[in-house]
């Protein structure tokens, strides 16, 4: 893919195949021998786990469609029967469940690292903007498959989440009508949803080979931020990042493992254990944990349309960073200035997260009555939703192309190899590797 | 009509300058291939709809004798809650008291019920924000409070405080006998 290929054919049979369908060529110059920079350090090791995630959430959701039954009447029963009486149904449904937080998990991790490092700025933007369309369909993937168990939790997100939907003027009721194929979330509803979560992940599969093939075409960025200038800036992708991925996804397992194994709900709603019902609505409504900075922006503004369109303008600000970061080089470590701004915008997406789990008029230090402000106490959630929201998107709209015109960047080492040769710590004592250039 | 198309410069049209017979062809060929995936698409579309057997389902008739004065009874209708609340005096004359209140939503309290039937308050109970089902009794206005985002009604579903846009939903309904109602 990136232009010429190594590959030599073995066997009879590889060149047979070679002259017909060169799959072995195009799985050897992808995986194996593809110039991978060599100082890719473990947040590089996300699309790999990603990739398993992937693979994980397809084969267990095959699996649980084998048992499931997507009638409003016996959805709910089918999964405690997944549960209870299908052999390791338990065990798959786990997985699967837990797989989507840990997807997210991963998801987020690659995002902040491309952020870091400035992976979506030139000639990666087609990279970063199919990541994106990535993460909207992985969202719709979750959501929907949240509503199939069919629990409280399922149906009165679902009622909440396709209303958004109604906040758009004139189009709105009719949106809604269509999504929902009825006046209300019901049976309709619960089908058309299990059809696309089936359909959904095949789309993301989709996206990821295009995903790739862009990543192939440009390479990867790394933490200096600087392109790839020759070849000894990089190293074959097998073995050196196939077992560091392969550590990496060692390590994350273990932890979807202890998920899976020992507190399999942890990250799940008791509400959603109590069959769907439509007339009674649970005290406190929250999403999956990984929707909730999006959840906490739409509780933020008190206008329902605004709410919404703040709420996917959240999102579609992503798709446009790369003509919104102005500054041209890569890498936050030669940006002092601007990677203190990133990490506190780390910190307002987790504020988001904690305070869209929260009720609005919640306290954020408790008991501490100060005044109102406007339409709520100043030290409620909803206030502290506001300003953290408000620097998620002044972070994009504002420090960002701002700061590329104004600041003064450190000197970016000329190539990646050579801030490791040039560092006095690469130079044993005594062994200088040419003498010639001592001082 | 080869003739209409062509215009004064038919040797400019080889060059895809000027329409000739052959662009002619080529956007009537496109328009007529466009028309038709439109056609086609529109049937993947439109069975999205809400199907016949579920339009018809769509009236219900309830009998009033079985709520007491003071009390509301939720029914389904059309898959959401329908909230048939029997109002008391006070609670007609809070709703009537507020009608010139500032309201975000500004209706009266007799526009909200049928001609004589003040005590008879039947609305669609989801909160017109993102349509979570409301309870009664709470909220600062003593009528629906919605525990989702903090939205709260007064005693005629009127919304007084909160994110939600508009006052709660009356369904097209009719009293078929003083006794009972027939909604949709």
């Amino acid at each position: 893919m990136s232009g010429h290929s190594n590959y030599v054919p073995k066997t009879g049979f590889e060149r047979w195949l070679d002259t017909r369908l060169p799959i072995a060529r195009l799985a050897y110059d992808s995986l194996v021998d593809f110039p991978t920079p060599k100082n890719l350090n473990y947040w590089y090791t996300f699309g790999g786990i990603l990739a398993l995630c992937l693979g994980i959430q397809l084969v267990s959701g095959i699996v649980l469609a084998m048992h499931y039954v997507p009638h409003v009447d016996h959805a709910f029963a089918s999964v405690e029967r997944i549960m209870r009486d299908v052999n390791y149904g338990w065990l798959v449904r786990y997985m699967h469940a837990n797989g989507a937080s840990m997807f997210f998990i991963a998801v987020y991790a690659h995002m902040f690292r491309g952020l870091y490092y400035g992976s979506y700025k030139a000639p990666r933007e087609l990279l970063w903007i199919l990541g994106c369309v990535i993460y909207l369909l992985m969202m719709a993937t979750a959501f929907m498959g949240y509503v199939l168990p069919w629990g409280q939790m399922s149906f009165h997100g679902a009622v909440v989440i396709t209303n958004l939907f109604g906040a758009l003027p004139l189009v709105g009721q009719s949106i809604t009508t269509w999504l929902w194929g009825g006046f209300a979330v019901d049976n309709s509803t619960l089908n058309r949803f299990f059809s696309l979560h089936y359909l959904m992940p095949f789309m993301i599969a989709g996206v990821v080979i295009l995903h790739i093939w862009a990543l192939h075409v440009t390479g990867n960025n790394n933490p200096t931020g600087v392109q790839v200038k020759s070849k000894a800036d990089t190293v074959p992708f097998h073995p050196y990042y196939t077992v560091k991925d392969g550590f990496a996804i060692s390590v994350f397992m273990l932890m979807f493992a202890a998920f899976v194994f020992f507190t399999p709900n942890a990250l799940g709603h008791p509400d959603n254990y109590v069959p769907a019902n439509p007339l009674v609505t649970p005290a406190h409504i929250v999403p999956e944990w990984y929707f909730l900075p999006f959840y906490a922006i739409l509780r933020a503004v008190p206008d329902k349309l605004m709410g919404v369109l703040l709420m996917f303008g959240a999102i579609a600000v992503l798709f446009v960073l790369p003509w919104l970061d102005t500054s041209r080089v890569r890498s936050m470590r030669y940006r002092p200035t601007t990677r203190m701004y990133f990490f506190i915008f780390v910190v307002a997406c987790l504020v988001l997260g904690f305070c869209g789990g929260r009720l609005p008029d919640e306290y954020v230090i408790p008991g501490l009555k100060t005044f109102q402000l406007l339409d709520a106490d100043l030290n409620s959630m909803v206030w502290l939703s506001r300003f953290a929201a408000a620097y998620y998107f002044g972070y994009f709209l504002i420090i960002l192309p701002v700061m590329g015109l104004t600041e003064n960047p450190l000197s970016q080492p000329k190539s990646i190899s050579e801030p490791v040769f040039s560092h006095s710590a690469a130079l044993p004592v005594g062994a200088a590797a040419s003498p010639e250039k001592r001082g | 009509m080869a003739d209409s198309v062509t215009g004064a410069n038919p040797e400019h049209g080889e060059d895809g300058d000027d329409p000739s017979r052959r662009d002619f062809i080529h956007i009537a060929a496109g328009v007529a291939a466009l028309g038709a995936a439109a056609t086609v698409a529109w049937p993947f579309v439109d069975q999205m709809n809400p199907a016949g057997d579920t339009l018809a389902l769509a009236s219900v008739e309830f009998d009033l004798t079985k709520v007491q004065l003071g009390q509301s009874v939720t029914i389904k209708w059309r898959g959401k809650p329908l909230f048939i609340r029997h109002r008391t005096g006070a609670e007609i004359a809070s709703a009537i008291k507020d009608d010139k209140a500032a309201l975000r939503d500004p209706s009266t309290d007799e526009a909200r019920h049928k001609a004589g039937k003040a005590e008879w308050l039947v609305l669609i109970g989801t909160c017109t924000h993102l349509g979570c089902v409301p309870t009664f009794g709470g909220g600062d206005y003593g009528g629906w409070f919605c525990p989702c985002h903090g939205s709260h009604y007064d005693t005629s579903g009127r919304i007084r405080k909160g994110p939600a846009p508009t006052n709660l939903e009356v369904p097209d309904y009719a009293f078929l006998s003083d006794t009972v109602v027939k909604v949709g």
